[in-house]
């Protein structure tokens, strides 16, 4: 078993209100950066370089970065940087990096040379990780949203050519174009990193990724839907000639450990405050929908099913006013009840775990066992926990949790990415 | 291929490959229509004003509508020359007044400076294509589309008017599947080409520029660019109407371009 620690990193400012249940509204590319101050972002860098460090004294076997821009949820809009500073200043330690937004690149070979470079002073420490990013990451570098998917196979493939085959080379490609690829760099592991995909509900991801055998990791999806995109990858890697195992499947869940009860209650209650995720259920962020759902980014390739006509207008002109408010109505009620109570019910449903090591390890138990995951990340450290309740929750992890989860890990048979190679079935070598 | 569909025929050429399906109606010299980034919602009011006397044909762009995708297609300037050739096979390209809405007047444009031999006149509704000196094309990408939408009218009481309180699913559909399209074909830089205004100063065709007062799409300072590139233009303003003129207020939109055709 693989197990990996995690924060997405907040920008949180405690004394501006940035942080915690304050009101103040936190809307997804609705902010304004003059109200960054560099000073605060010198601290929360250095206080989430220290966690990691902890967090591989404490026996982690993976530090976890992400990737997102122009958003206060995640400061890790370079975690390439982050990644660097790590891989010279952790000894043991993978760097796992889920993942860089491949199709907001314009020149990947850049990125190859990086995590390259990455690799190398890590001694082989590295794994990749590429996602599509969400509609506010195409905005925020102004990728053009229709071809996001294109980009991102491509990009794929260009870097793990320029990885694995000596150069020069020339690529003529639909979205990038080299006349010299041929890096001065190249990766510590042999033929390159492990590639691993994270990613959430994306179905032509997940067959993607089952079809090059990478380890899909599910980003603290919900039990139900996580078992299906599991299922579903296995499905596609028997159409493809192999079983998948525990060491294909990752998941990503949050799990604070405190040393009583109400600590750990209040702790809990800082992943859904501030500027966490705005994404997740409950958060107090505003997301907006139409930069998640930009033009293209899921693609209608199809004519239009029928000839739109004028008339179609004058529907819209009779529809009956009160139909369109009582929908109006409804949607007001959602609202106000995903407002209450949503804590207690992400607690229900293993959305979040929080207490003691003695609280916490039976409900870790039980989704190892309904998902069988071989690669985990515990999410700590998020929303507006602050270094102390992150340092708690380390030790406690280091202490207790993290050595009854590798006894699991055996009982349960839950090898992850190093133990079985995901690409050729083998076992790794002197695990 | 000619098929009825309500009292307008339905005709379809192939061009590169590809169908390109267009409606038409009426008799008398051609009107070619080249619709907005958010698709053809069909034949509207005023297109029955300018059928009175005129033929009038409403392309669907191609990867638009009912016409086929062109996957290559990275630039307005290249749905102008595939349109360019449709127009020919469908007989319309002569005694031909081609004339483009919003981001069809972009393409329109660019059609124009290919020197069409038979263009008797171009006439551009609100049109993209040219950075204004002032201000900036309204982005799509930071709107609801329906809120977009509503943005090419006067006020929101005025999109009730034509939509409803809330449009029609068939509209947003539509909707949806035109600004896919339209983001294929402009991004960087969005809504303009920075080429155009050079390029259109060769063209000598008698030009309309018909901007709605309250354009919050393509503010009135696009017309003025455009009025400066084009050796030949006149620019007309509809008072109080926004970007959407022709359905905002189409007998109004109508009898400008149909004065704008009898004093050529």
């Amino acid at each position: 078993m693989f197990i990996g620690y995690f924060t997405e990193r907040p920008y949180q400012d405690f004394e501006s209100g940035w942080v915690g249940a304050t009101g103040r509204e936190i809307e997804d590319l609705g902010m304004t950066n003059g109200d960054y101050d560099p000073r605060i972002g010198a601290e929360l860098y250095n206080r989430y370089l220290d966690e990691k460090v902890y967090a591989e004294e404490m026996g982690f076997d993976g530090l976890m970065l992400n990737e997102h821009h122009s958003t206060p949820f995640c400061m890790g809009g370079v975690m390439n940087v982050e990644a660097a500073i790590l891989a010279r200043i952790t000894k043991r330690a993978k760097i796992v990096l889920l993942g860089n937004v491949l199709p907001i690149w314009e020149d990947p070979l850049w990125l190859a040379e990086e995590l390259a470079e990455i690799d190398m002073i890590s001694r082989g420490r590295l794994v990749t990780g590429w996602v599509r990013g969400t509609g506010r990451e195409s905005v925020a570098h102004n990728s053009q949203a229709p071809f996001n998917w294109e980009r991102f196979q491509e990009a794929h493939d260009f870097v793990v050519k320029a990885w694995s085959t000596p150069g020069p080379f020339r690529w003529e490609g639909e979205h990038y174009q080299y006349r010299y690829v041929n890096p001065w760099a190249r990766p510590y592991q042999d033929p390159h990193p492990q590639i691993w995909i994270p990613g959430v509900m994306s179905r032509n991801t997940v067959k993607w990724c089952a079809e090059h055998r990478y380890p899909y990791v599910m980003l603290a999806t919900e039990i139900e839907p996580t078992k299906k995109s599991f299922e579903y990858y296995d499905e596609v890697a028997r159409e493809n000639g192999y079983e998948a195992s525990t060491e294909h499947h990752g998941y990503l869940f949050k799990v604070h450990v405190d040393e009583t009860e109400e600590l750990a209650e209040e702790a809990g209650r800082k992943y859904i405050s501030g500027p966490a995720n705005p994404f997740l259920e409950g958060n107090q962020g505003t997301v907006r929908s139409n930069l998640q759902n930009l033009p293209g980014l899921t693609s209608r390739t199809q004519l239009l099913p029928t000839v739109s006509t004028f008339a179609a207008a004058a529907r819209g002109r009779q529809s009956d006013r009160d139909a369109a408010l009582a929908e109006k109505e409804a949607e007001t009620d959602k609202v106000d009840a995903d407002a209450f109570g949503t804590y207690e019910e992400q607690v229900n449903k293993y959305s979040i775990i929080t207490g003691t090591p003695k609280t916490v390890i039976p409900k870790i138990r039980h989704v190892l066992e309904e998902l069988r995951p071989g690669n985990i990340f515990f999410w700590d450290g998020d929303g507006a926990m602050n270094h102390d309740d992150a340092m708690r929750s380390l030790r406690l992890f280091g202490e207790e949790v993290i050595p009854a989860v590798r006894e699991m890990g055996k009982e349960l048979d839950l090898k992850g990415a190093f133990e079985v190679n995901t690409g050729s079935g083998a076992a790794f070598p002197g695990d | 291929m000619t098929t009825q569909t309500e009292a307008h025929s339905q005709i379809a050429v192939e061009v590169a490959g590809l169908k390109v399906s267009a409606l038409q109606d009426g008799t008398g010299p051609n009107i070619v229509v080249l619709h907005h980034s958010t698709g053809s919602p069909g034949w509207i009011p005023f297109y029955d004003q300018l059928a009175a006397n005129h033929t009038v044909t409403v392309i669907d762009m191609p990867g638009y509508g009912q016409s086929e995708r062109p996957g290559w297609a990275r630039h307005p300037r290249d749905i102008a020359i595939l349109l360019h050739s449709a127009i020919h096979k469908m007989g319309i390209d002569t005694d031909a007044h081609l004339l483009g809405l919003g981001f069809g007047g972009w393409v329109a444009a660019e059609l124009a400076s290919m020197h069409l031999h038979g263009l008797d006149s171009l006439i551009l509704v609100g049109a993209a294509g040219v950075q204004p000196e002032e201000g900036e094309i309204a982005d799509v990408i930071f709107y609801e589309f329906e809120e977009y939408v509503k943005l090419g009218f006067s006020s929101d009481e005025a999109y009730a008017e034509v939509f409803g309180d809330e449009a029609a699913p068939e509209l947003k559909e539509l909707w949806d599947f035109s600004r896919e399209m339209t983001a294929r074909l402009t991004w960087k830089p969005w809504m303009f080409n920075r080429q155009l205004p050079h390029l259109l100063s060769e063209v000598e065709t008698p030009t309309l520029l018909l901007w709605g007062e309250n354009d919050r799409v393509t503010p009135l300072s696009v017309a003025e660019v455009y009025n400066a590139s084009l050796p030949n233009s006149t620019l007309q303003v509809l008072d109080g109407l926004g970007h959407l003129v022709e359905l905002e207020n189409p007998q109004a939109a109508a009898d400008a371009v149909s004065s704008f055709i009898a004093g050529l």
